[in-house]
Order: C-alpha cells, then structure tokens, then sequence
C-alpha cells in the first residue's frame, strides 16, 4: 500500500510486471523488513534477457483490479484536488476524506491527501493509520511472487 | 435556481449551465450531448437530464460538490479494468526537474522501469 511501487514495460510499450513493490536499496530495510536484493536480481534478469518476461494471463493474474468503490474513491480525491488547487482547502478535505473512508487500503488517497489537509504525512495521524492497518494483521508491503 | 456549473470529465474542466433543484444538478440535453462522447446506440435525451442519474445511468462515478458547484465523473471501474487488462502502458508526460518534458512513447524499444515514490 505504500511507495516505492514499480511497474515494468517492454519495448513494445506493453506492461510485463503490474504494480509491486520495489525497493532499490536496503536504507529503509529496517522498518520494511524487506532486502532489495530480491527484487533487483529479478529485475537485472528481465532488463539482460536471462528471464522472459511472464505470459500474459500470468501477468493478469497478479493485477490488483479496481471495485466500483475504489473507482468513487479516485473521483472524489480528484475533486478534492481540484479544489484545493483552487484555494477551496475545506472543501476538498470533505473529499479527501471520503474518498479515504471509500479506500482505506489505498495509503496514496489516505497518504498523498495529508499535506494538502494540513496534516504531516510524517506525523502521528501517520503512525496510528499505520498501526491500525499492520495490528489488524494487513501487511504494509505486498511485494509480487516472482 | 439557474447557475453556472463546473463539470469535471475525467479531468476535463467543461463550465455548463445548470438548473439546480434542490440536492438535483438539472441539465439541458444539447448540454449533454455536447459532453459524452456521441454512443450509436445511446439516443439523445428528450429533457431535462438529472446529473446524478446522468452518472449513474453511464455507470460512471461522480464526486459532487453542490457548495462549490463543481463535480467530477470518472472511469468506471469496469473501463479501468478493460484498460489494466490491456496491458498497454497508458502513455503520459511529465517534466524533469529541469522543466524539460518525458514521455513514455519516447521511450518505445527500450525497456522502461516506471517507478514511483514520494518526497513526503
């Protein structure tokens, strides 16, 4: 649910890896408990021609499709931006807002709308979305099988 | 009450004139037919179009804003779905940090690792 994702595309212009979590070094290592090594030597095994790149029934089946809500959770974060870039900040948080309550596994709706709420993305309404999502057992990183 | 609208159509800011009743964003058909993409087998409507059913008759979401006179119809879920189903990388631009514009169809016949990240 959080940054850094990656995608992959051929030279065809055709996505051959969807959205995943790809970390190019280990600084953050200790609060994801993710090693870059993984990622990055499958990575190294596409771009030099070692490993085809998955057929594409496989590469659907890891997509992660959106829902009608997910779909009203987009509209609204892009009204709410409208309006703040327009200088309407209350406005737009009623959006933020929604839009977060109709996502709330989407941390770049939830996130991404923080600064613009006037809330550090850094700070303690951070850390307790934070922890209510990893205490209910969701994990914070769903990096793709490879 | 009439008023001067703001729809926003996947982004694209159309300024129209409404008819707002209410909680209902009234629409006249040359309105409507000048906004949606012409669909065969889609006639034009007879009268007045309320906005939300408008929406809700496409299948499309809509974010409202009646203080603010503004709304926002997106992609159905089904459409975006079609479209990640594709596999075809969706083509944008964006600038550097030095202002000059990247695109991904610049890019064709090289292998391209799209990544995202945030500066918080």
């Amino acid at each position: 649910v959080n940054v850094p994702t990656t995608v992959w595309v051929d030279e065809a212009g055709r996505i051959v890896r969807p959205n995943d979590v790809g970390f190019g070094t280990d600084t953050f290592r200790h609060l994801t408990g993710i090693d870059s090594g993984r990622y990055l030597g499958v990575l190294q095994a596409w771009v030099r021609g070692d490993a085809p790149a998955p057929d594409a029934d496989r590469i659907r089946a890891r997509q992660a499709l959106p829902t009608p809500a997910d779909q009203q959770a987009r509209a609204e974060f892009a009204l709410g931006a409208w309006l703040y870039e327009r200088g309407r900040a209350a406005a737009a948080a009623r959006h933020f807002e929604r839009a977060g309550e109709l996502a709330p596994h989407d941390f770049t709706i939830r996130r991404g709308s923080m600064p613009m709420r006037g809330i550090d993305p850094m700070g303690p309404e951070f850390r307790a979305m934070f922890r209510a999502w990893t205490e209910a057992g969701r994990p914070y990183y769903r990096p793709l099988p490879d | 009450m009439e008023a001067t609208f703001t729809l926003l159509d996947e982004g694209r800011a159309v300024q129209v004139s409404a008819r707002i009743v209410g909680a209902r964003i009234e629409l006249a058909p040359e309105v409507v037919t000048g906004l949606l993409a012409p669909a065969p087998d889609r006639p034009p409507p007879a009268g007045m179009v309320e906005l939300g059913e408008l929406a809700s008759g496409l299948n499309r979401p809509l974010a409202l804003d009646l203080d603010e006179r503004v709304a926002y119809l997106g992609t159905p879920a089904d459409a975006r779905g079609r479209r990640l189903a594709s596999l075809e990388a969706p083509d944008f631009a964006l600038p550097d940090l030095g202002g000059r514009i990247h695109t991904l169809a610049r890019q064709r016949g090289k292998k391209v690792l799209l990544v995202a990240w945030a500066s918080w």
